[in-house]
């Protein structure tokens, strides 16, 4: 009995190895229902799919933690999405890279928007985020005159990009990976990455300690609108069309999967490994739900019940955690 | 450049703000290796005067010199360069963050843009191996106590090569034995050539540590004095520029029936086996070292937490009390020992905040009656004479002291028995103590029960009837007001675990 | 006490100059200016049918805004009420289409559906408090939109009695049933904000939930009846909702959170608590539904609409932040 006990310590000690043991009893259980998950197939779609995800959780991350939100994030993709296809279609000349940097270029832009406007506007952030979801929103829209861009308008180039890969693995795959390898890389070791924790953890005493707390928001912000404006660009590669509802209602997702991944709300807390889980969580529930005959319809009520549930279970091991301590303190 | 005795000093500092002069023409000098107390009421300048040592604010007049040198600070980064530090009371640190990270903050070692984490881990659990601490560099912040954060940020003051270490009210919150370690640090430090200048309310950190004493008194420098040749009475007439006579007037009030009693009371982890009763007209004093459980206990008696076991009577009668709304009506008022963030609601007027327990009263059937709760909150604003112009001023606006006055008045203004007072002269400058003990004198002849958690033991033997004392969740003593000495109190609050044999330093018994 | 005691003043001294610079008229300012932006516009708005009819634009929404000003007063939110919306009026519309529920029976179970969503978020919230409002109610949010893709799938649910539709469409002469029900309600919500005990204790929650809970105010209870009432407002709006376009669908309702959320901010309640006052917040309704409705008259294509209140969304919150808007302060709980 005190063997379990002791395991179950260690393996609920770390969120991130409690959650690759939930991943992995959940596989195994999809398994059983379906053969062909685990198949090399499924697997390669199953991840081509969270990586979207993933690329936007990653700025997320950051964001939420220094304490702040960003919504906005499904109407930058678009936006970049959109405009990037644009330019395709009236240039379709263009190598594909100099579509990639436009959407990323757009992003940024987006993004600096809701950081200065957060951090020199004074405004709070699921406001801002909130003003500008529907500027962006619009604006695509607008742009595109109310049309989609079509496949034939996009550059087959810049199509097969998400066609093609490295060795039988997806670009995609290989794209989100650098990106992983250098946030988690900038904020492990980087200065201005552990500023990011330090004014999430507590903007006080940053402030005092001479950082620079708009700086680090608008920075923030803006690399969370780049990474939109890849994750957009690589949305119309993917789904080879922009239209103007791309992208509506991901933020949740992506906050799901941030949450998921044990990243805090409040911030000061929050790993890249972590993030990567949370990803990966969502993107089997995608996957494996039509594989075991759910409905497609049944999706969203499902996740919203995980996440809840997932809340409450958090809450429950504090609570037990919190009350053994007690009882240990002998009086 | 002239050779100067003194590591610092500074002629003349003047600070305004908006509306206020915080400093006005102070002159201070520190001599290398000393540990000077800098002293004064709340609201006398010496935050501000500290905050322009370490470059937060820039001084509208005056000079400062460093070594010999004029110096002139744009900002915190300038005071750090040139080797001074400052430990604040309330720990500015990152709880999500480590140790070693808390340490380095601001200053981590960078090779090629790449943080050195190995090199800053060894670094820090140097430092901390030299403090004695008794905790890992690469534990979590927010898991350590006040007094194990105090020792980081005296380790990150030594990480940056401090020459100079100002500590503002170093002692506040720890227990006599980690005050006794930072004593020990301390000197430690002045013996290795730190200059150090500490702010403290307690007589006994300086008459411990300091050499000599500086004291502000409203913005103005009134002096420094070797501390060994200064009496209590001096200090006390130079902080406060009047008599302070009787100190503590406990009237004889004639003790009536019993109010509060519990009974073996206890939850779990924090307390137990907790049982005292208090009568009418009695100060009940709970003392004990921070973190023996005192605050835990008034808490679960006001309803705040449940108890695990035990009873609770009020009058005689059993009574179970599931939440603040109930003890309240059943006649339990609590002063909470956070008066900015439990007692009060900072942002409102006064008079708001005095009659918010008792809305519901004053209400018709829910409807908000203005013009009783004005009349209500005028009384007793006055009553507890709080230094405010109209119901309107915020509670913000007013001095610690008189924030503290509304949370009494605020209790008054309930119909309640007994008072639970949890440290109510914390963080409250001399004469606005001197108020408070009146009105406890006051409320104890008007019939009340009063319970009051104290760590200072002046007022614990002033104003107290009977003495509980409390050591890691159990009643360790109860004594009687006359047999009760500071050293018997001391004994009976510290753990058996400890050796009684700490020199007991001549503390003078005084405010 | 020999000492004569201090008197403290308990009267308000009255300043012109700080009652004028006050946000609600800098609002009402706004308003005036939407109005005459309109009129411009169209020679037939001012004509007392057209400004009512105007409301029958937007008015539907409000209903959430109502009880949205008690969630951001004691410094909360809930982003779930555009879902509750949907799935009280799927569920309505079910039980009267397919299970032959009568139409009078179904309505009221769309209002006990409603309350029942609003409550399940304060009970989770009241009982695991460690928890955030943002993330529960996100996770409502897709929980209850999914039960109402679940039930419906993608299809329609149309066919509902003839009167049904007055419950919209109908007028009492020139006024709308619905700017009747909304004005009594705003009335009641005003009140109870402003002139009861509830009121005064939400702004002590939302000012300082600690300091309310040590001065008796029991905040998980407050916070239950809260979200009860976001609730039971969205399944309000559902069914005149439903009423207008006479037919539901899952998606209904979306951004609605928003915009209600909008329209409070707008109004001068602070997201962080404790702050605002609720006839700002009503001004704030009819500036926005105004607003829309004079660029609906110019046929003002909807993605520029949605730029528009994006924009001035963000502008109403930053203003008062620049220099020139800390002129108009916002206040604190009720008169102080």
């Amino acid at each position: 009995m005190d063997k379990i006990k002791s395991i179950t310590k260690v393996l609920t000690k770390s969120r991130e190895i409690s959650l690759i043991f939930v991943l992995i009893i959940l596989c195994a259980v999809i398994q059983l229902r379906n053969s062909q998950f685990l198949s090399l197939a499924n697997i390669n779609d199953l991840l081509v799919n969270a990586v979207i995800m993933s690329i936007l959780a990653i700025g997320m991350m950051c964001v939420l933690l220094i304490g702040g939100i960003d919504i906005s994030i499904g109407s930058t993709l678009a936006l970049s999405g959109m405009i990037c296809a644009l330019v395709m279609r009236d240039n379709p000349q263009l190598p594909a890279i100099f579509s990639f940097m436009i959407a990323i270029g757009v992003g940024l832009i987006c993004g600096l928007l809701n950081g200065l406007v957060i951090a020199k506007g004074g405004v709070i952030p699921i406001i801002a985020t909130l003003g500008f979801m529907n500027i962006f929103r619009g604006a695509t829209y607008l742009v595109a005159n109310s049309q989609w861009v079509h496949k034939e308008q996009i550059t087959p180039d810049f199509q097969n990009f998400t066609l093609n890969g490295l060795f039988g693995i997806n670009n995609m795959i290989i794209v989100s990976v650098v990106c992983y390898v250098i946030f988690a890389f900038l904020l492990k070791f980087n200065r201005t990455g552990r500023k990011i924790y330090a004014v999430g953890s507590n903007p006080e005493a940053a402030e005092i300690s001479g950082i620079n707390i708009k700086t680090i928001k608008i920075l923030v912000y803006s690399l969370m609108g780049a990474l939109s404006g890849l994750a957009g660009a690589l949305w119309v590669s993917k789904y080879a069309s922009a239209q103007g509802d791309s992208g509506k209602g991901i933020e949740m997702d992506i906050i799901a999967a941030c949450v998921i991944g044990g990243v805090s709300l409040s911030g000061g807390k929050g790993t890249v490994l972590g993030v990567v889980l949370g990803c990966l969580s969502l993107g089997i529930l995608n996957n494996a739900l039509p594989l075991i005959n759910v409905s497609s319809f049944w999706q969203d009520a499902i996740k919203g019940v995980i996440i809840i549930i997932a809340l409450i279970l958090n809450v429950m091991t504090q609570r037990t955690l919190d009350r053994n301590n007690l009882k240990r303190r002998e009086l | 450049m002239s050779e100067s005795e003194y590591v610092l000093e500074l002629n003349g500092i003047t600070k305004i703000f908006p509306g206020v002069k915080a400093l006005d023409k102070v002159h201070f000098q520190l001599k290398p290796g000393e540990i000077h107390a800098l002293m004064g009421e709340n609201g006398a300048g010496k935050s501000t005067f500290i905050k322009v040592i370490t470059g937060v604010h820039k001084a509208d007049e005056g000079e400062m010199i460093l070594d010999g040198k004029k110096v002139d600070f744009q900002g915190p980064r300038d005071a750090q360069a040139a080797g001074i530090a400052a430990i604040y009371q309330h720990i500015t640190a990152y709880p999500h963050l480590s140790v070693t990270e808390n340490i380095f903050m601001g200053h981590e070692k960078v090779k090629f843009g790449k943080i050195q984490w190995n090199a800053m881990h060894a670094e820090a659990n140097e430092y901390l191996q030299k403090l004695h601490a008794d905790f890992s560099e690469k534990d979590e912040m927010g898991a350590l106590s006040v007094a194990q954060q105090q020792m980081v940020e005296i380790a990150k003051a030594l990480s940056m090569n401090a020459r100079i270490i100002i500590m503002d009210e170093p002692t506040a919150a720890l227990t006599q034995t980690e005050s006794e370690q930072l004593y020990k640090i301390t000197e430690t430090l002045r013996d290795h050539g730190t200059s150090i200048i500490f702010i403290s309310h307690r007589f006994e950190d300086m008459f411990r540590l300091a050499t000599r004493v500086t004291i502000l008194r409203d913005s103005h420098y009134i002096g420094t004095y070797n501390v060994h040749e200064i009496t209590n009475d001096e200090l006390i007439r130079a902080m406060v520029g009047r008599e302070i006579s009787d100190l503590f007037p406990k009237p004889v009030v004639e003790i009536g029936e019993e109010v509060l009693r519990v009974e073996n009371i206890s939850r779990t982890g924090y307390f137990k086996n907790i049982s005292f009763s208090v009568k009418k007209g009695e100060i009940l004093g709970l003392t004990g070292l921070v973190g023996a459980g005192r605050t835990e206990v008034c808490e679960t008696i006001f309803g705040i937490e449940n108890k695990s076991s035990g009873k609770v009577y009020l009058d005689g009668k059993e009574v179970d009390i599931k939440n603040p709304t109930q003890a309240m009506k059943l006649g339990i008022g609590y002063l909470p020992e956070d008066r900015q963030h439990q007692g009060l609601i900072l942002d409102w007027g006064i008079g708001r905040n005095i009659t918010l327990p008792v809305i519901g009263e004053l209400s018709n059937h829910s409807w908000l009656n203005e013009k009783k709760e004005l009349e209500l909150a005028k009384k007793l604003a006055e009553e507890v004479d709080t230094k405010a112009v109209t119901l309107f001023d915020t509670a913000s606006s007013l001095s610690g002291g008189n924030q503290q006055k509304i949370v009494v008045a605020k209790l008054l203004a309930a119909e309640v028995k007994v008072i639970i007072l949890d440290e109510p002269t914390k963080g409250v400058d001399v004469g606005a103590k001197a108020a408070i003990y009146v009105i406890m004198g006051e409320l104890a002849k008007q019939g009340y029960a009063i319970v009051m958690v104290s760590s200072e033991m002046p007022e614990i033997l002033g104003m107290c009837d009977k003495i509980i004392v409390m050591c890691e969740g159990k009643v360790t003593g109860e004594l009687k007001r006359g047999e009760a000495t500071q050293e018997m109190i001391l004994e009976k609050a510290m753990a058996k675990s400890h050796h009684t044999t700490e020199k007991q330093s001549e503390v003078r018994i005084n405010g | 006490m020999a000492q004569p005691k201090r008197v403290i003043v308990a009267e308000k001294v009255f300043s012109w100059k700080k009652f004028f610079l006050q946000w609600e008229w800098f609002l009402v300012l706004v308003f005036i200016l939407v109005n005459v932006m309109n009129m411009i516009i169209s020679p037939y708005y001012l004509s007392s049918s057209g400004l009512l009819t105007a409301t029958s634009s937007f008015l539907e929404k409000a209903f959430i805004a109502l009880p949205m000003v008690f969630v951001l007063v004691i410094g909360e939110i809930d982003i779930s009420v555009g879902s509750t919306v949907a799935l009280s009026s799927v569920i309505m519309a079910v039980s009267y289409n397919k299970l032959g529920i009568p139409m009078g029976a179904a309505i009221i179970i769309c209002l006990l559906v409603g309350t029942l969503c609003g409550f399940i978020n304060g009970i989770i919230l009241t009982k695991f408090t460690e928890l955030f409002p943002m993330i529960v109610t996100l996770a409502t949010m897709i929980l209850y939109r999914g039960i109402a893709v679940m039930i419906l799938e993608d299809q329609a649910s149309k066919n509902f009695p003839s009167w049904f539709s007055n419950i919209f469409w109908g007028k009492i002469g020139s006024v709308p049933y619905m700017l009747l029900v909304f004005i009594v309600f705003a009335v009641i919500f005003g009140i109870v904000l402003h002139k009861t005990t509830f009121g005064r204790r939400l702004y002590a929650i939302g000012s300082n939930k600690t300091a309310s809970k040590y001065a008796g105010i029991e905040v998980q209870k407050i916070r239950l009846i809260v979200y009860t009432l976001a609730g039971l407002f969205a399944s309000v709006t559902a069914i005149f909702l439903t009423s207008r376009m006479g037919s539901t669908r899952p998606n209904i309702g979306e951004g609605y959170e928003l915009e209600a959320i909008s329209m409070v901010v707008l109004g001068g309640v602070s997201t962080a608590g404790g702050k605002g006052r609720f006839v700002g917040a009503v001004i704030a309704i009819f500036i926005i539904g105004f607003l829309r409705y004079g660029l609906g008259l110019i046929n003002t294509p909807a993605p520029t609409m949605l730029i528009i209140i994006g924009a001035l969304l963000i502008v109403a919150v930053m203003f008062p932040n620049l220099k020139l808007g800390n002129l108009f302060k916002r206040k604190t709980g009720t008169i102080e």
